[in-house]
């Protein structure tokens, strides 16, 4: 058994909260160690410190990885810390395909009277949109409407 | 007092302030005014529980004494919490929990921002994290702070009045002692004292776009770091701890 074949079963394992996306697609699997025969140790690391899928993300490597009589442990490491731009080129596209825009440059956070990001719609990709809300259905996510479509949609949240 | 002994202090003030806060703004969970912000607030809550739970990781390692994270959380007595006092203060109508937030996003991102380079790797870690988290938590109460400060005349004078009450507790956002002298001169943490003028200016440029102010003079509390609380505390963590003293162990 080799690193990519565990690369390859983590593919099958979704994030719980946007069952869309691989925990490779997410960036939030950062290391595959071989430890010994059968056992193997998964670094991940969290997309915001109070994520409630961790947990979740964690149980469902185990099981993964059990499925071919395999054992793992799983380390979760807080540096360097996760940003959208792990997020993968493919991830980005089943993000929007399901409905979801991916993460836009969107400059400093902290500048309140800055510009304002263009956060295009996922559906008739507009860039006519207003933000409704900073914090959406989850911590990854804000939520958005458009004013051509009038459809709201979720944003997955930059994070640099 | 030794380095360790007082890393375990500075950790446990820290994650205790984010702990109450967070404990406090669930208590907003299904009473929002609004659906958004039923869910943004709860939405912060769940980022400084996350906070102090690796604040609280990381102190019990330091301490070295076997206790665990939840250990810390829940089973300790209210005079044994370090959390400033404007941390625990009741939520109020939503201007007031707004308000309340906005005083402690400030502080924050200027300390996390310094805390990012800690000496000490796990510290720097932890914040260089957490200062993502709150750049979103810091621009959410500044807007709102704009909004009803320059919204209608009960807005206005409702959060006025918040902002008037809340000053009080200002001042203990930059309390030192001991601990901090020492974790000062090991690189560890920021001398608070360094940003205070950058505290206020950051906030009185939000309170003028929103036709607010800071009072000229206000009597200032403090006694939260020495375990020294107001009487909300106590029935917040009543409320905490009932789970861990009624069951013992329990876990999910």
């Amino acid at each position: 058994m080799k690193s990519e074949d565990i690369w390859a079963m983590l593919e099958d394992v979704t994030d719980p909260e946007v069952p869309v996306l691989t925990v490779v697609d997410l960036g939030v699997v950062r290391d595959v160690i071989h430890v010994n025969d059968n056992h193997w140790k998964i670094i991940i690391t969290p997309t915001y410190t109070g994520c409630p899928a961790m947990q979740v993300i964690e149980e469902d490597i185990k099981s993964r990885l059990e499925k071919d009589k395999l054992t793992a442990e799983v380390e979760l490491v807080l540096s360097p810390a996760w940003t959208t731009d792990w997020l993968s080129e493919n991830g980005r596209k089943k993000l929007e395909e399901y409905g979801i825009t991916p993460p836009q440059d969107e400059g400093d956070k902290s500048v309140l009277f800055g510009e304002k990001p263009v956060i295009p719609c996922p559906l008739c990709k507009s860039k006519d949109t207003r933000l409704v809300s900073q914090f959406g259905s989850t911590a990854c996510k804000a939520l958005y409407q458009c004013n051509d479509c009038q459809e709201p949609f979720d944003y997955f949240k930059c994070l640099k | 007092m030794t380095k360790q002994e007082a890393l375990f202090e500075f950790l446990l003030r820290k994650a205790d302030d984010s702990l109450i806060l967070g404990h406090r703004l669930s208590e907003w969970c299904g009473h929002g005014p609004i659906l958004e912000e039923d869910i943004a607030l709860t939405n912060i809550s769940l980022d400084l529980i996350g906070q102090a739970t690796e604040l609280y990781k990381y102190a019990a390692e330091v301490e070295g004494k076997g206790r665990t994270e939840d250990d810390l959380a829940f089973l300790r007595i209210e005079r044994e919490y370090k959390n400033v006092l404007l941390v625990e203060q009741l939520n109020g109508d939503f201007g007031k929990t707004i308000v309340r937030q906005f005083f402690f996003d400030h502080f924050e991102h200027l300390l996390y921002e310094g805390l990012m380079n800690s000496t000490d790797e796990r510290i720097s870690a932890i914040a260089t994290k957490t200062i993502k988290e709150i750049k979103y938590h810091l621009r959410h109460s500044s807007e709102w702070v704009i909004r009803l400060g320059d919204g209608t005349e009960e807005s206005h004078n409702r959060v006025q009045a918040s902002v008037t009450d809340l000053s009080r507790f200002i001042n203990e956002l930059f309390f030192q002692d001991e601990v901090d002298e020492i974790l000062i001169n090991e690189g560890i943490i920021p001398d608070v004292k360094t940003f205070r003028v950058a505290f206020e200016n950051n906030m009185n440029k939000i309170l003028e776009e929103a036709t607010l102010s800071l009072p000229e003079e206000k009597w200032q509390l403090s006694g939260g770091r020495k375990g020294v609380h107001s009487e909300h505390l106590g029935y917040l963590l009543a409320e905490l701890q009932y789970m861990q003293r009624t069951y013992p162990g329990m876990e999910w």
